[in-house]
């Protein structure tokens, strides 16, 4: 408790006192001499001084000093305390809503389609004849899904290679705040793209890291990796066939034919993120070449139903 | 300031120890709920798309 100097000229004669630190370092003998002076820890030590002068021993600073420490003091944990909250949003944002929005995206597509699958899942014939050929002969018209109203989902992309659990749901647009930053969803559908099942290019954007990083593996897509496309109507079965590396503003790459004006001939699927990761610097654009179709009503895939059952 | 808060808080050492980690708890789940949420969509835009 803090003990102003005049309180203890009072109690005690100015030729009387002599203050001391703790240390034993005198600061003032006499209160007349000190004025402003706040004495705190005030404690007798009759033994100190023989010649019989009271003595106390107190640590006594210059009040306006006094708050000015504390100022400081107030406001260097006041900024400690803000860098520890930047630490734990960067935290926060690089890893623990990565993972968090990963997993709720993973169950929101599992959901949809679980909505869907109302038939026993069995092996279609093309899983039985290696090769695209085998495939092709199955379905080569696939029926169009038309695109639903925007930021609904109403379709969901399996990649075996990017994990047995992978399965997210793709909405109509790119709204960051309404599709590629939620947790239900994910992955945008680039609404000036083709629709789903038409010649032209299907193009899907999705983060590659933070939310979820839908797309955080699409570097490690290998030529003639399937990738799904689960609707209520089936599965659109495509192949992976190269990637490409463009600035941000390419927005060729989701023209029916990727970086020309050509109409397009094929059924493709374009998936776009951010290169390198961590960074908006430039995008990385991954396309795939449709192969079949496969309607609900003769059983998943063998791949996506292997994954379902795992799941 | 932590000082003045740790003064504030009633009863025993150890009441004021299980005192502080309630706090810290609740200051971080309305972190991790609220504020960073908030946070991340006001100052951080991440751009993923072709066409921004």
């Amino acid at each position: 408790m803090a003990t102003r100097v005049t309180e203890l000229a009072s109690t005690f004669p100015s030729s009387a006192v002599r203050f001391i630190t703790r240390s034993g370092k005198a600061i003032a003998s006499g209160v007349r001499k000190t004025p402003g002076l706040t004495v705190r820890s005030v404690k007798r030590l009759p033994a100190a001084f023989s010649d019989g002068r009271r003595a106390v021993v107190a640590s006594a600073r210059n009040f306006s000093a006094k708050t000015v420490d504390r100022i400081i003091g107030v406001v260097g944990e006041v900024l400690m305390t803000a860098g520890v909250f930047v630490l734990l949003f960067l935290g926060w944002h690089v890893w623990y809503n990565d993972v968090v929005s990963g997993i709720a995206q993973n169950n929101a597509g599992s959901e949809l389609s679980d909505k869907w699958d109302n038939v026993p899942l069995s092996v279609p014939e093309f899983d039985r004849h290696p090769g695209d050929s085998a495939g092709a002969r199955l379905e080569p018209e696939p029926p169009i899904t038309a695109s639903p109203a925007l930021n609904t989902r109403f379709a969901t992309l399996i990649v075996p290679r990017f994990g047995e659990t992978f399965e997210r749901a793709i909405s109509h647009g790119i709204d960051p705040k309404k599709v590629l930053n939620v947790r239900n969803s994910g992955l945008g559908h680039y609404p000036q793209s083709n629709e789903l099942g038409e010649i032209g290019n299907f193009a899907i954007a999705g983060h590659r890291t933070t939310y979820g990083a839908p797309l955080g593996n699409i570097d490690q897509l290998r030529v003639g990796d399937r990738l799904y496309i689960e609707t209520e109507a089936g599965w659109y079965v495509y192949r992976y066939r190269n990637l490409e590396y463009v600035w941000p503003k390419e927005v060729a790459v989701i023209k029916p034919v990727p970086q020309s004006n050509a109409a397009g001939a094929d059924r493709l699927l374009t998936l776009t993120s951010c290169h390198p990761k961590l960074s908006s610097a430039e995008r990385v654009i991954a396309y795939s070449v449709f192969e079949t179709f496969v309607p609900r009503d003769r059983g998943a895939p063998a791949e996506v139903a292997a994954m379902k059952a795992a799941g | 300031m932590y000082s003045a808060l740790w003064q504030i808080l009633p009863g025993p050492r150890w009441a004021k120890i299980l005192q502080a980690v309630a706090i810290v708890i609740v200051v971080l789940s309305v972190s991790v709920e609220w504020i960073f949420p908030w946070a991340a969509e006001t100052f951080i835009q991440p751009v993923t798309t072709v066409d921004q």
